[in-house]
């Protein structure tokens, strides 16, 4: 395997000082104490400048005591466990780590969630991400397709790959789960993303990337660290802007497209890398339902308390007086609609009227 | 028609009457007992024979105790066959002077019990002949006593009847013999019954009289020839009772006329002040006043109405309640003592209330809990219910004791209880209700009467040891939870040296040294562990093979097999984890 890289021995060093922290408590008899940032929304604040949520600073520590003598050593372990990744430039799926706890008898995790708790507490405690400590989500990073060339290294040769998404057909290329030594070239004009599946599919069979000359690429839900990375990545390096396509519905404002735009409040020790700040909402937004007169269905409980949450927690909602109306104007309306309905008018009226009208004008994006 | 229907229906209506007034006469208790002997605790052959040597034994207890005597009382039953026994009871109580012998036995409702309030085990003057009478109706044969008074004087023998028409004793044969013993009284009777061990058996009346009565020795020969011997635990009598006067709240319109007819004072203010407790002559001028009768009034002329007068004055007047001093309960150390002989269990709690009246008659209620241990945890608590100490066997269910723990929120004590229902845990509950007239439902006393009072008195007791069982219950369960913890703590202790060593490459005397540091950081607050484990030889007063008496053996078999069952479960268990 290769040779640690410089980043790598400071992830060592930061593992060996928590370490010999605790080892020196437990020599002077007192208790030992870890910190770690809090991780959650009430601990970051938006900052329009950085363009992500940042911590405020609040810690959280956790002291061994009798209750916590079993996820101290759970905490104990898995710092092990990423020294050895980390040393021999190894890596873990989340799964994987699950797996090797199994060695650890008394001490071992019962289900994953168990030790992906035990891995966000370690990523925040060193602030740094998961990729870095020798973890990877086995979760895909995203589908792309369109006018980029990825440039990738062959793990046997170590040569340069070029892989050009426009060549994939019906298919698509599928974004990896570690990006950093990914590079790009592309002469596209900006970035789709798309939240559901369905709609990059009719976008990609469709040639769309070569009619409106982007890049495609589908989230999946909220999307992925890696899928975030890459976009990111793409913004910054290319200069691209970005403009998401989604439901129009609170999941998709406040889940989906505020994780890509800003983070999120649970790995909030990590939205420097995992924002795309220049990000705008393109749509489906409220206004559109009622413009492009959307089929649509009606709120249940769960998305009126989710849209109140919202407005009154989320300090990037809070932050822009443009969402808070756009949410409360939704909320009057009482429902919600989805991306696949703009099928009602035909089923290309997404790329033949839709799309073109919306990016010709700003004025209806939400930012 | 009608007319001439009715009037003969008159016609025949009187001659009807006439007929019907030739059968018409007077009843002898003792006729009215042979058709109704279950009101007296005879209802099967069974119960016969239990409540045959209850109430000799329950008179031999009470003769002693006024003697100041410390009791030696012999029960001895015979098979003969034929489900005829023959049950021979010989106390070395004070005797009974030889013209009142054919009285006490051979006459129903005769006694020194009925109109003295005093706690003692006898009430009525009925148990005894009662037996007596029903021995004569199922075996026709005659109850055999002896009787000495005095090591001088000699011994008398009686052969006794009842005469059921005129409830009169008839002496079949008359003797005086020599006896080896110093005085006491000896009865032999032959009576249809059945025996059966277990419980409601002989042998647990017997057992539980001894374990109330710990002054008492018992030895018991039980119709297999078996001898068991209940000995004494104390050579303390307890305190004597004393007799007190009625109180008048206590007593009724008609127990009233009669004490009028009876009394020997000349007034009605005399009256009040002899014939009753915490009156005086100016309580009683008080009372006659509230009942607006002359004080003066001779007692024997009050008339019925103002009798009732006299009755609801006494209602009207505020009275002191009576005197405690009159009862004497067994007391909280020897309750416990006798439960430890029973059960063996983990925690015993016991109280004596203060007195308390009812009715006008003082009482004290006396509680006492046993729980865990060797006992059953899934099933019904077991209750052990006593009056004036003598163990009631039959009809819990009707009883105010029975009512009362089932009103005691025992959820509050660790243990389960369903609405209505006894409590479900490994724990006896044991009550005893000492009084100087003990409301019994019926005159068989097996049930004490439903008194407000007295159930209240009963729960106030339960809660006091329920609530010495709950910080107990507690206590073991923080134990355990503390235990557990440690254990907790010892699992993880190495994962955490280990991990350290692996991440700072220390070595393995470091290691040790670092688990002994750990141990003292996470235990440094926890304090020394006490140790509350069940341990069945700690119990020294347990008897085990007193306890099994009046058990059926059945159920001791279904412990054993249980615990087989376990045994070879928990077996199970080890192989299969390995």
């Amino acid at each position: 395997m290769a040779k640690t890289t410089s980043s790598q021995q400071q992830v060592l060093k930061g593992i060996l000082g928590i370490a010999d922290d605790i080892y020196k408590s437990i020599l002077k008899k007192r208790q030992p104490e870890v910190q770690s940032p809090l991780r959650a929304l009430a601990n970051v604040k938006y900052d329009p400048k950085a363009g992500y949520f940042e911590l405020l600073g609040k810690m959280k520590a956790r002291t061994l005591t009798a209750s916590s003598v079993k996820t101290f050593a759970q905490m104990l372990r898995m710092l092990s466990l990423s020294k050895d990744l980390v040393g021999t430039n190894d890596i873990a799926t989340k799964r994987e780590a699950y797996y090797v706890s199994k060695n650890w008898g008394e001490a071992r995790f019962r289900e994953q969630p168990e030790s992906d708790s035990v891995m966000d507490d370690i990523e925040a405690m060193l602030m740094v991400n998961r990729e870095q400590i020798g973890y990877i989500a086995e979760e895909k990073g995203g589908e792309v397709a369109g006018k980029l060339i990825v440039i990738d290294t062959d793990q046997d040769t170590g040569k340069e790959i070029r892989i050009d998404c426009t060549k994939f057909g019906s298919g698509a290329y599928s974004v990896p789960s570690t990006v950093e030594h990914l590079k790009f070239e592309t002469d596209a004009k900006f970035i789709l993303a798309i939240e559901t599946a369905g709609m990059f599919q009719r976008l990609a069979k469709h040639n769309y990337w070569k009619k409106a000359n982007c890049i495609l690429i589908s989230l999946g839900g909220v999307p992925s660290r890696a899928c975030r990375r890459f976009i990111r990545r793409l913004s910054d390096e290319i200069k691209l802007p970005v403009y998401v396509f989604c439901d129009g519905d609170f999941y998709a404002y406040a889940s989906i497209y505020r994780t890509l735009k800003v983070g999120s409040g649970n790995a909030a020790h990590i939205n420097k890398y995992f924002c795309v700040p220049h990000a705008k909402y393109l749509g489906v937004t409220p206004q559109d339902i009622i413009d492009y007169k959307l089929p649509t269905h009606p709120l249940k409980d769960v998305d009126i308390k989710k849209a109140k949450d919202v407005i009154k927690n989320d300090p990037f909602i809070k932050h822009y007086k443009e969402w808070e109306k756009a949410i409360n104007l939704q909320l009057s309306m009482k429902v919600r609609s989805e991306q696949q309905a703009l099928a009602a008018w035909g089923l290309n009226y997404v790329m033949d009227t839709y799309l073109p009208e919306k990016l010709k004008n700003s004025k209806t994006w939400l930012p | 028609m009608a007319q001439t229907k009715l009037s003969e229906v008159n016609d025949s209506n009187k001659a009807i009457a006439h007929e019907l007034a030739k059968k018409q006469r007077d009843i002898s208790v003792s006729q009215f007992f042979e058709k109704n002997r279950h009101l007296l605790g005879f209802d099967n052959k069974k119960k016969a024979l239990m409540t045959t040597i209850k109430e000799a034994v329950d008179n031999s207890l009470d003769a002693c105790e006024e003697a100041r005597i410390l009791p030696e009382v012999s029960v001895e039953v015979i098979d003969m066959g034929n489900d005829r026994f023959r049950v021979i009871i010989e106390d070395n109580g004070p005797g009974i002077v030889k013209k009142q012998i054919p009285n006490i036995f051979a006459k129903l409702l005769y006694g020194s019990k009925f109109h003295s309030m005093k706690q003692q085990r006898g009430q009525q003057g009925i148990g005894i002949s009662a037996a007596v009478l029903y021995a004569q109706l199922t075996t026709g044969r005659p109850a055999k006593i002896v009787s000495k008074i005095h090591p001088k004087e000699p011994a008398h023998y009686y052969e006794l009847h009842i005469n059921t028409n005129e409830n009169k004793p008839e002496i079949v044969k008359e003797d005086q013999l020599e006896w080896n013993k110093e005085h006491g009284t000896k009865i032999e009777i032959d009576l249809e019954a059945s025996y059966q061990s277990g419980n409601q058996s002989i042998d647990e009346y017997l057992k539980e009289t001894s374990i109330v009565n710990p002054h008492a020795t018992i030895i018991y020969t039980n119709p297999k020839a078996e001898q068991i011997i209940f000995p004494r635990a104390t050579q303390d009598l307890p305190a004597q009772a004393m007799e007190i006067k009625p109180h008048p709240y206590g007593v009724e319109l008609g127990m009233m006329i009669h004490m009028l007819k009876d009394t020997e004072a000349r007034t009605l203010q005399s009256f009040l002040s002899t014939e009753f407790t915490r009156v005086g002559s100016g309580t009683a001028k008080l009372i006659c006043e509230n009942s607006a009768l002359l004080p003066n009034t001779k007692p024997k002329e009050i008339t019925r109405e103002q009798a009732e007068k006299l009755f609801q004055g006494i209602q009207k007047t505020k009275l002191i309640a009576p005197p405690t001093d009159c009862i004497s309960p067994i007391g909280q150390e020897l309750l416990e003592r006798g439960l430890k002989k029973e059960v063996n269990a983990e925690f015993y709690a016991t109280t004596t209330r203060q007195p308390a009246v009812y009715r006008g008659n003082p009482f004290v209620i006396e509680a006492g809990i046993a729980y865990g241990g060797q006992q059953p945890a899934e099933e019904s608590i077991r209750v052990m219910r006593f009056a004036n100490r003598v163990p009631l066997l039959y009809q819990h269910g009707a009883c105010a004791v029975t009512k009362s723990i089932v009103q005691t929120a025992w959820r509050n004590y660790g243990m389960s209880q369903s609405r209505g229902a006894l409590p479900i845990g490994p724990c006896t509950v044991i009550v005893h209700i000492a009084s100087v007239w003990v409301p019994f439902t019926s005159e068989s006393k097996e049930a004490i009467a439903h008194y407000p009072e007295i159930i209240k008195e009963i729960k106030l007791a339960l809660q006091d040891c329920g609530r010495q069982l709950a910080s107990y219950v507690n206590k073991k369960k923080r134990i355990h939870a503390e235990s557990a913890k440690r254990d907790y703590i010892e699992t993880f202790i190495p994962h955490v040296s280990d991990a350290l060593k692996t991440l700072i490459g220390f070595k393995d005397d470091e290691k040790e040294k670092v688990e002994k540091y750990l141990r003292e950081i996470l235990e440094k607050h926890r304090g020394q562990l006490e140790d509350i484990d069940f341990d069945p030889t700690k119990n020294v007063e347990y008897d085990e093979e007193m306890a099994k008496i009046g058990k059926s053996s059945e159920d001791i078999e279904d412990v054993h097999v249980e615990e087989e069952v376990k045994k070879s479960k928990k077996k199970k268990d080890e192989e299969s984890d390995e």
